[in-house]
């Protein structure tokens, strides 16, 4: 047994070196190289300052925004050093409460949508951080948008419309629109300033 | 079901089965200890590992001395792996100062039971978190701890069930190969040279690899927004092809910057069966026979279709009682509809759902979605293939040879009804190797519900060491039945060596951590021990010939004898355990009944 242990700890000493820091640092070298935006992570920025990721979603409340999902990522939602989901079970008093208040929420903040709720809006995502919502959470939010940005509704749908992605290859994902991407192109397109959120 | 579903989940099936073939036959010429197309490159890092660690290529071990290596490795990793966790604090590359006084105010304390969790979490390849990546470890913890274990734990697996395969292919010799050079190999030219290139598609696709500390971001509304990241890609593609699932967030592949698209999505799941399906075929070329190989991937495919297409259904049927509050569960051409809850929408509901199903087919434990928010159904699947030994596809090696542990049992079970000693591939399966295989089956089932049994009564002092909150339920999120799931379901995914959660149950306290490490050790040493003793019984034995009585291994009937053997034990098993969670659960749903903390009500909506 001493002479398989003497093996196991050079074997693990070794592989150590090899997949945990030359296998790491070789991925980072080339990541780094080849696919820099990428490997830093996606982070978008104005006048040199970041405002966040392309690929995480951020808190909007504003009426001249487009609001992502209900999150359950840290205290307020989209805590991007939190990243969970709310692990409520289907028939729990807590999670059937949470979805009243978001659906109550989504109608009292879109007035002008009649429909029913779509199901990303009144649920949490897996990671607390979806960047994206469905297109028919776009589109029931564009009155209200457009009324905050004194703009028409057609305006805002082509905008949703040309930022909107479908399925890849026609079967994988859904069709979604990315809303920190929308809302950077609200701004720039319909040159409004945006209002700070009280 | 929608088209797109169906076809998410046929043209997953279809490349699979396509890829298959290629990677078993490269796995079978890399184990043989033939040359392949990557020895060129490969071969000198090989030999170097033999050199540095004093390894003889061509020397064999019993199946005594095979265990004592696997026991060994374990040992020493998991000391490895628990000094760098408690020493991270002392460590380079620890940008949020984790472990130390200017920790951020979110961290996560590394103490020594989340430590020893851990640490047998990934040597035994369940990779279960205790802990959420983003608040407790450093990146040098993620590289020189974690990624490791992805490699190794990977690697120790195909190599006991090589060894078990030598033990049918050959004849009346006690040695069954050799532990070092198995788990060598399966390192240098199988699971590096997979890891590296979908390490760089998947930072293509976006997910981070750098070593730059946390990034703040000024949001348009003039909020911050800490942005954790660090080097993601290198692990997340060995954790899905390793079969770990160690996530390096806490959202494991429901992260975006773990799984930022639909194709990486796809590839991910696709990356966490590959192996193990390649592996039917590495079998099949290894014992002489490829039939024998399909005939388990058959097996395989069939209970994988079940699962995926009833777990699909659910979640696609989604939850009526959100229906009736106004909410559109109807998938429609804008709209995912279903269960959203705890999914994301680039993700999809099939994708979610093949995500679920897979993962605990294989002994992967990533997950993509939330399994706690699942229908009660939707996560009935993910449960029942955990509790079946995850046995479709299976994590790499453990998968295929709990099916071959199986398919013992099932040979057995078909030799007693026309009173003949069964055989497989030209052996005799005589009393070793049935008591055997059953101590492995049953080892595991008692595990989960002796430990999940415990754990529903087992009271503790609020605010005491071994669990602060309170009596071991306390720890759960959801109540009632769907409570009782997640606890099930977490001595379930430990004692399998899964790692994918009910994740509303909080297991950072040092009974949890304590217990669930247990049922990983059980699991994983419950499995693999017997997995050689019966590889070093079978070693030893004689071929017999083929006659007309001989049950043939590679046709239908044993393919549906092996299916039933399966499902027959795992319901004869769980079954009562299971209708207290999910199925008592799935008709409170239907008849629109609701669990707060004791009471139950009709909705009156």
């Amino acid at each position: 047994m001493r002479k398989q242990l003497s093996q196991a700890f050079r074997f693990t000493l070794l592989m150590t070196v090899l997949t945990g820091l030359i296998y790491p640092g070789v991925v980072t070298g080339l990541c780094q190289v080849l696919f820099p935006w990428r490997a830093n992570g996606s982070l978008l920025k104005i006048n040199g300052q970041v405002v966040g990721s392309e690929l995480l979603g951020q808190n909007f409340s504003g009426p001249e925004y487009f609001h992502p999902r209900p999150s359950a990522a840290g205290n307020d939602g989209y805590d991007a050093t939190a990243s969970s989901g709310s692990n409520l079970g289907p028939t729990n008093q807590k999670l059937i409460d949470r979805v009243k208040a978001d659906v109550a929420k989504f109608r009292a903040e879109n007035p002008g949508y009649q429909g029913p709720v779509p199901a990303d809006m009144a649920t949490t995502s897996g990671s607390g951080l979806d960047p994206d919502i469905s297109l028919a959470s776009a589109f029931a939010q564009a009155p209200r948008v457009a009324q905050a940005r004194g703009a028409s509704v057609d305006q805002i749908n082509q905008l949703i419309q040309a930022d909107s992605r479908g399925r890849r290859f026609g079967f994988l994902g859904e069709p979604r629109v990315n809303v920190l991407m929308l809302n950077l192109d609200l701004n720039q397109k319909l040159h409004l300033a945006p209002k700070k959120s009280s | 079901m929608t088209m797109q579903g169906f076809a998410y989940i046929v043209v997953f099936f279809l490349i699979l089965l396509a890829l298959t073939k290629p990677l078993g036959l490269f796995m079978a010429h890399v184990f043989e200890g033939r040359r392949t197309y990557l020895h060129p490159i490969l071969r000198p890092l090989e030999v170097l590992v033999y050199k540095f660690c004093g390894i003889r290529e061509t020397s064999e071990q019993r199946w005594t001395q095979y265990s004592a290596s696997v026991i060994a490795f374990s040992l020493v990793s998991f000391l490895f792996v628990y000094a760098i966790q408690r020493l991270q604090g002392f460590l380079p590359l620890n940008p949020m100062h984790f472990s130390t006084g200017r920790a951020p105010g979110y961290a996560t304390p590394m103490t020594p039971d989340l430590a020893f969790n851990t640490a047998v979490s990934f040597v035994t390849n369940t990779n279960w978190q205790a802990y959420g990546g983003e608040q407790t470890l450093s990146y040098f913890v993620q590289m020189a701890a974690l990624t490791v274990q992805n490699f190794l734990s990977a690697a120790a697996g195909i190599a006991v069930l090589i060894a078990l395969i030598r033990g049918f292919v050959r004849k009346e010799t006690n040695t069954i190969g050799n532990f070092w050079v198995d788990a060598t190999r399966a390192t240098v030219y199988v699971l590096l040279p997979l890891a590296l290139v979908f390490a760089l598609f998947l930072c293509f696709r976006g997910v981070p690899q750098t070593l730059k500390s946390y990034q703040q971001a000024a949001t348009l509304e003039g909020k911050t927004q800490t942005i954790a990241m660090g080097p993601v890609a290198g692990q997340e593609s060995i954790k899905m092809l390793g079969t770990n699932g160690g996530g390096f967030f806490n959202a494991n592949s429901a992260h975006p910057y773990e799984n930022p698209t639909p194709l990486t999505n796809f590839l991910e799941v696709l990356s966490l069966i590959i192996i193990a399906s390649g592996l039917t075929y590495t079998f099949g070329k290894m014992v002489g026979d490829t039939r024998q190989g399909w005939a388990l991937f058959s097996a395989m495919a069939f209970l994988f279709f079940v699962g995926v297409f009833i777990c699909y259904h659910s979640e696609h049927a989604g939850n009526p009682i959100l229906a009736r509050l106004g909410v559109d569960t109807a998938a429609t051409a804008t709209q995912p509809g279903g269960n959203m809850e705890g999914k994301d929408v680039r993700l999809g509901i099939p994708g979610s759902a093949l995500f679920a199903t897979a993962t605990t087919d294989a002994s992967c434990g990533a997950v993509n979605s939330m399994h706690d928010s699942y229908t009660p159904l939707g996560g009935f699947i993910p449960m029942f293939n955990l509790q079946t030994d995850e046995v479709i596809f299976g994590g790499v090696g453990s998968g295929l040879y709990g099916m071959l542990l199986y398919a013992i049992v099932g040979v057995f079970i078909a030799g007693l009804m026309v009173g003949r000693t069964p055989e497989y591939l030209g052996k005799k399966i005589e009393q070793k190797e049935v008591k055997m295989a059953m101590v492995a089956v049953i080892a595991t089932a008692f595990s989960i519900l002796v430990f999940a049994a415990i754990c529903a009564v087992v009271p503790f002092a609020k605010n005491g060491y071994w669990n602060p909150p309170g009596p071991a339920i306390a720890n759960l999120g959801n109540p009632g039945a769907h409570g009782f799931s997640e606890l099930l379901y977490t001595f379930s995914s430990a004692s399998e060596n899964n790692g994918s959660a009910f994740s509303g149950i909080n297991i950072n306290t040092p009974w949890y951590n304590l217990t669930t490490a247990l049922a990983m050790l059980i699991g994983r040493f419950g499995f693999i021990l017997p997995t050689l003793a019966i590889a070093g019984s079978l070693a030893c034995k004689k071929k017999v010939p083929t006659t007309s009585g001989t049950l043939p291994t590679h046709g239908a009937l044993f393919v549906g004898l092996l299916v039933g053997v399966v499902v027959v034990i795992g319901a004869l098993t769980f079954f009562p355990a299971l209708s207290l969670g999910p199925l008592v659960e799935h008709f409170f749903m239907h008849e629109g009944k609701l669990i707060s903390a004791i009471i139950i009500r009709t909705v009156g909506v």
